[in-house]
């Protein structure tokens, strides 16, 4: 065996579950340690027990994204107890680790940082890396911290809950003055369930569990969703269908982009930007709820298509407030960018290298503000992004300015997209009924959310229901980047380094 | 500067709505406000939508369907499932109510939250400051709450405001689940806040689990944990009926918008 291990899958493809491969684990880890090496991403790595291994094993699962040749490649092996860690020589592997060891109870040994990601007990009953017994508490965020020692050293301790409207999380800085040496992100008080409540589906809640995944990301991770169930199917989804979701997605990119635009300036008081933008958020969400009722775009996207058809009127109206929110937008965005004093504060704070943002696998506007011209539209197209591109946009300084410029540019990609889209809607259906789910099949789909890469895995079992589920958010890569961005920075560069990244944290805790 | 003034002039402008004193924009022709039931139109033996619900949200006994607000998601699930269009979404945006079993509606006019107390009017009527808190939710609800902080909504003009601790608040707004993993910091927050306080739930999951109800990882919602004073339903709730909610509680609501017919 040797690293080309693994089966090539296309974005929104089932294969038989036969057809991917079924290697040692020494072949496993080397067909990952080669392929990364050799600049592919993670997009993927995780924990089946419902699907067979080899006796008394579990099955672990990985997909390999090359970004360059667009090309996705699946492989599994089985491990007992314990296997050698990949992180020590992988680190983009490192939070998957830590995932499988507590869901799962397999031991990554030579973790370097071995601790739970989410506090909660593992799947396995009897089966606990760190020795817990299935009726101890287990107190969220309580691990050992990263410490630094010495003279006039201090820790600041910050969360669960934030002063702002915001979800919750625990960050530990090791200062010295103003100077934050490290900073460790603790996440885990989202965890809701949800992959564990996947596992025999669809069933009727199932979409429910994908449209609040990340709330603010329903149409990325509904439409991942609906890929995985199409390809299982065997279902075509109509053109008119297709074009509808990309307009869905785009204005979710819209609402979040413009979201953060505000945020940031929010977050250094330069507070004509931060109004504009918090009223123009708004009108990319009412857009959304005009075609579906709901801001969030909850309904809207179901497996076969779509739900709601857009009639002649509302494709009008929706032309029309595209117009008047690119105008809006475009002068909050100038008033940002022309202002030196705004300049001054984004430029060179939070600096992420591009070596680093390969090391960890970043993704999504996080990735391209360092140079990494990675989209899972442009890479692995699916949908109507196979007809229509989007230039990807990317700036290299890593820093704050470049992940703030590269939302104001994806914006103007994005309103390009809708104005063009909204002009040349194809006619004809926009739901295709989808047929039960062929047994025993292995697919994947990718969609590029406003945060990044969603990928979705889908395992069925010889019922056709679902044996394992695996949803991997791009905060789930990214929030790494956000604590290697705080390093040498100033505390109170903290927020607006937060911002601008505005990863999820339920996302990532599911 | 002369830019900012002349963007604000020209392009932006003035955009705070004239609401409370009159009507409001109205949501979207499909939004999925109150629902509309009409038991009559129930073929025998139906239970189609019972059996549709995502959230066991709707009962039926005797013939007469009844939805827990509390657990309805809005979503269209049962409209579709149903053959003869018994139940229907109105644009009635207006939700809220003080009383956990005021949120079992049975086609009949929902009781609307009533204000605080005389006395608890004169303290908070002009002045209330609230910790947010959310509890594993899924920041739907979070980012609805946010918007009434923006020029639109603008909460100010109220005295309302969200502050950054809990020993400044009257009150917490809290959204989600209630996870276990929050469950404890939750419980902390609210004994940091001083008395007199309330406790407000909004979204179905504080108020009943929502999506994620019975999971063993979170405890259905803020009631299990504290005492609820106004619960706010939908999933999430449109920041209109967050707003309508927030402002019968304070006795702010002097005239009512009920949505033209469609």
């Amino acid at each position: 065996m040797n690293g080309s291990a693994g089966v090539t899958i296309r974005n929104g493809q089932a294969l038989p579950l036969a057809d991917v491969p079924h290697v040692s684990t020494t072949a496993f880890l080397a067909a990952i340690w080669e392929r990364t090496r050799s600049g592919e991403r993670i997009s993927a790595l995780f924990g089946a027990p419902g699907v067979p291994g080899d006796a008394g094993k579990t099955r672990l699962f990985a997909v390999l994204a090359d970004d360059q040749h667009g090309t996705l490649v699946a492989l599994s092996t089985s491990v007992g107890e314990r296997y050698p860690s990949l992180t020590p020589d992988c680190s983009q592997a490192h939070w998957f680790e830590r995932e499988i060891a507590e869901q799962w109870g397999i031991l990554p040994e030579g973790h370097p940082w071995l601790k739970p990601i989410r506090f909660h007990h593992s799947y396995r009953p009897g089966h606990d890396v760190w020795g817990r017994k299935p009726d101890d508490f287990i107190p969220c965020s309580v691990t050992n911290y990263f410490k630094m020692a010495g003279e006039e050293v201090h820790e600041v301790a910050v969360g669960p809950i934030h002063a702002g409207i915001i979800e919750p999380g625990s960050f530990r800085f090791q200062c010295h003055g103003e100077t934050v040496y490290h900073l460790e992100i603790s996440l885990g008080y989202q965890h809701r369930g949800i992959e564990r409540q996947l596992i025999g589906g669809p069933n009727k809640r199932t979409i429910h569990y994908m449209e609040t995944a990340a709330g603010d990301t329903t149409i990325g991770h509904t439409t991942a969703y609906c890929q995985n169930l199409e390809a299982l199917a065997g279902c075509r989804v109509p053109a008119r269908a297709q074009v509808l979701r990309g307009v869905a997605l785009e204005l979710e990119r819209l609402a979040n982009h413009t979201g953060d635009l505000g945020g940031l300036a929010t977050d250094i008081a330069y507070l004509p930007t931060a109004a504009y933008c918090g009223r123009l958020r708004g009108d990319w969400l009412n857009m959304t709820g005009l075609w579906c009722g709901n801001r969030f775009g909850r309904a809207g996207v179901v497996p076969g298509g779509v739900r709601y058809d857009l009639h002649d009127g509302y494709v009008q109206q929706m032309r029309d407030r595209t117009a008047g929110a690119r105008q809006g937008l475009t002068g909050a965005a100038n008033l940002l960018f022309d202002a030196t004093s705004v300049l001054a504060r984004f430029e060179d704070t939070g600096v992420v290298s591009l070596e680093d943002c390969n090391k960890l696998g970043l993704v999504g506007p996080a990735a391209r503000a360092c140079g990494a011209e990675r989209d899972v539209r442009h890479d692995f197209p699916s949908g109507i992004y196979r007809f229509v591109h989007i230039p990807v946009s990317a700036v290299r300084s890593g820093d704050v300015f470049a992940r703030a410029y590269i939302r104001w540019l994806e914006c103007q990609r994005s309103m390009d997209f809708l104005t063009e889209q909204l002009s040349i809607l194809p006619s004809g259906p926009v739901r295709q009924d989808c047929k039960p789910l062929e047994p025993d099949s292995f697919a994947v789909s990718l969609v590029e959310g406003w945060r990044g890469e969603i990928c979705h895995v889908a395992i069925t079992d010889g019922k056709g229901k679902f044996a394992a589920y695996k949803i991997v958010d791009p905060s789930f890569h990214n929030w790494a980047g956000l604590q290697m961005a705080l390093r040498n920075q100033a505390i109170s560069d903290f927020p607006v380094c937060n911002k601008s990244f505005s990863l999820s944290y339920c996302g990532h805790d599911l | 500067m002369l830019h900012i003034l002349y963007e604000r002039l020209n392009v932006q402008g003035y955009r705070t709505m004239a609401y409370p004193a009159a009507p409001p924009n109205p949501p979207p022709e499909r939004f999925r406000g109150l629902p509309v039931i009409d038991s009559s139109k129930c073929p025998p033996n139906c239970r189609e939508c019972v059996d549709a619900c995502p959230t066991s949200a709707i009962t039926q006994a005797d013939g007469k369907l009844s939805i827990d607000l509390g657990r309805c998601l809005f979503c269209p699930d049962c409209t579709e499932a149903c053959p003869e269009n018994a139940i229907a979404y109105s644009q009635d945006y207006r939700l809220a109510v003080r009383n956990r079993e005021d949120l079992v509606y049975d086609g009949r006019a929902v009781r609307l939250a009533e204000s605080l107390d005389e006395k608890s009017r004169r303290i908070f009527g002009r002045s209330l400051k609230l910790r947010q808190v959310s509890a594993a939710g899924c920041n739907g609800c979070e980012a609805d709450v946010n918007v009434l902080s923006t020029v639109v909504f603008d909460l100010g003009r109220f005295g309302i405001q969200f502050v950054a601790s809990p020993r400044h608040a009257d009150g917490l707004l809290i959204t989600g689940p209630v996870s276990q993993n929050m469950k404890l910091a939750l419980e902390d927050c609210y004994a940091c806040t001083p008395a007199p306080k309330f406790v407000i739930a909004v979204g179905a999951c504080a108020i009943s689990g929502g999506p994620f109800i019975d999971h063993p990882e979170q405890i259905n919602g803020a009631a299990s944990s504290l005492k609820v004073d106004l619960y706010i339903p939908g999933c999430p709730p449109h920041p209109l009926t967050i707003l309508d909610g927030l402002l019968r509680l304070i006795g702010r609501i002097e005239h009512e918008f009920p949505p033209a017919a469609k």
